[in-house]
């Protein structure tokens, strides 16, 4: 039985964005999968990516601030009448 | 699979659910073609509720991306005000030959440059990508694993070992205070690092979106992405910790 070179923890935290991506080969998303399996801290840390990208993805609710909005809104009203 | 966080993903959906016709017309799937010319019509036609929609969606990337190349947030303003004006201009000529965002989004870089150059602030956008993305950048500090005299090298220390977020109530994790913390890790970021995490996990771009559009290659967008990432989830971390 041929056994796969296993990955350390700190080697594993910098492959996250790729295995997210699904950029990694196969054999490295086995070692990336069979150390997750058995590494508790590992899996938090892969958790807390995900939840970190997620909460990135609600700043969008800020959209725009009013003053920004209210000066573009300004620049649309003055192109619509023709000035 | 690991995802623990079902209110973060109720969020997720119910925000998507909550956008207008409009936010649906400028996600990229080729479905929304027909969508995305009725929005050209109302842009044409001075549909304002139109026009604020796409102003909205678009504001937080833009900034990013103006940051790039100019230097303040006020600087930065002028150029998404001036892009807008290009867009009104223009609308009437756009023959839709690039989505509606990809030209939004040309205009603005052009606008920028112009800016730019005239503040006499043209660092080559190149030499900026590869200087955030060529040193040697750790998402966790080597303090925060076993030495090599141990007997398991590279794995965590008992004292560094990543906890799970699992139990923080989502209230805390969807709180003002929260996105705070995360606001400020985002515009702490060096400029690129800044415009790809926004482009990619605030505004949902895909990533060969992102390369096109700045001229990266796939791997230096990954790169770009996976650093501004650890930088977020590390600020995450020490704000949860009470740090």
């Amino acid at each position: 039985m041929t056994r796969i070179e296993e990955l350390t923890c700190q080697e594993l935290v910098e492959l996250v964005t790729m295995y997210l991506e699904m950029t990694l080969s196969p054999e490295d998303t086995s070692r990336f999968e069979s150390h997750l399996a058995i590494c508790p801290g590992c899996t938090n840390y892969l958790d807390q990516m995900r939840t970190a990208v997620q909460l990135v993805g609600t700043l969008r609710e800020d959209g725009i601030p009013p003053e920004a909005r209210d000066r573009l809104l300004e620049a649309f009203r003055d192109w619509k009448r023709g000035a | 699979m690991f995802c623990r966080s079902p209110i973060l993903r109720r969020a997720a959906t119910d925000e998507r659910a909550a956008g207008s016709h409009v936010s649906a017309a400028v996600s990229q799937t080729q479905a929304d073609n027909a969508e995305e010319a009725q929005l050209v019509e109302r842009l044409r036609a001075g549909d304002e509720a139109a026009f604020t929609a796409l102003v909205s969606m678009y504001y937080p990337a833009m900034l990013r991306v103006a940051q790039m190349y100019v230097s303040g947030r006020a600087a930065a303003e002028d150029v998404i005000q001036e892009t807008w004006l290009g867009v009104l201009q223009g609308v009437d000529r756009f023959e839709g030959r690039s989505s509606l965002k990809t030209w939004i989004f040309r205009i603005l870089t052009n606008t920028a440059k112009t800016r730019a150059v005239r503040d006499g602030r043209s660092v080559p956008f190149s030499a900026l990508a590869a200087g955030e993305s060529e040193e040697a950048e750790l998402s966790v500090d080597a303090d925060h694993f076993r030495g090599p005299d141990d007997a398991y090298p590279g794995h965590w220390l008992a004292s560094a070992t990543p906890q799970s977020w699992a139990g923080e109530p989502e209230d805390r994790l969807l709180s003002g205070e929260t996105r705070g913390v995360i606001q400020r890790a985002v515009e702490g970021l060096p400029p690129v690092q800044r415009a790809v995490i926004t482009l990619r996990d605030l505004q949902g771009w895909a990533p060969e979106e992102v390369c096109d559009y700045l001229g990266v290659t796939d791997g230096n967008q990954r790169v770009l992405l996976h650093r501004a990432r650890g930088k977020v989830r590390l600020a995450l971390e020490r704000y949860l910790r009470g740090e």
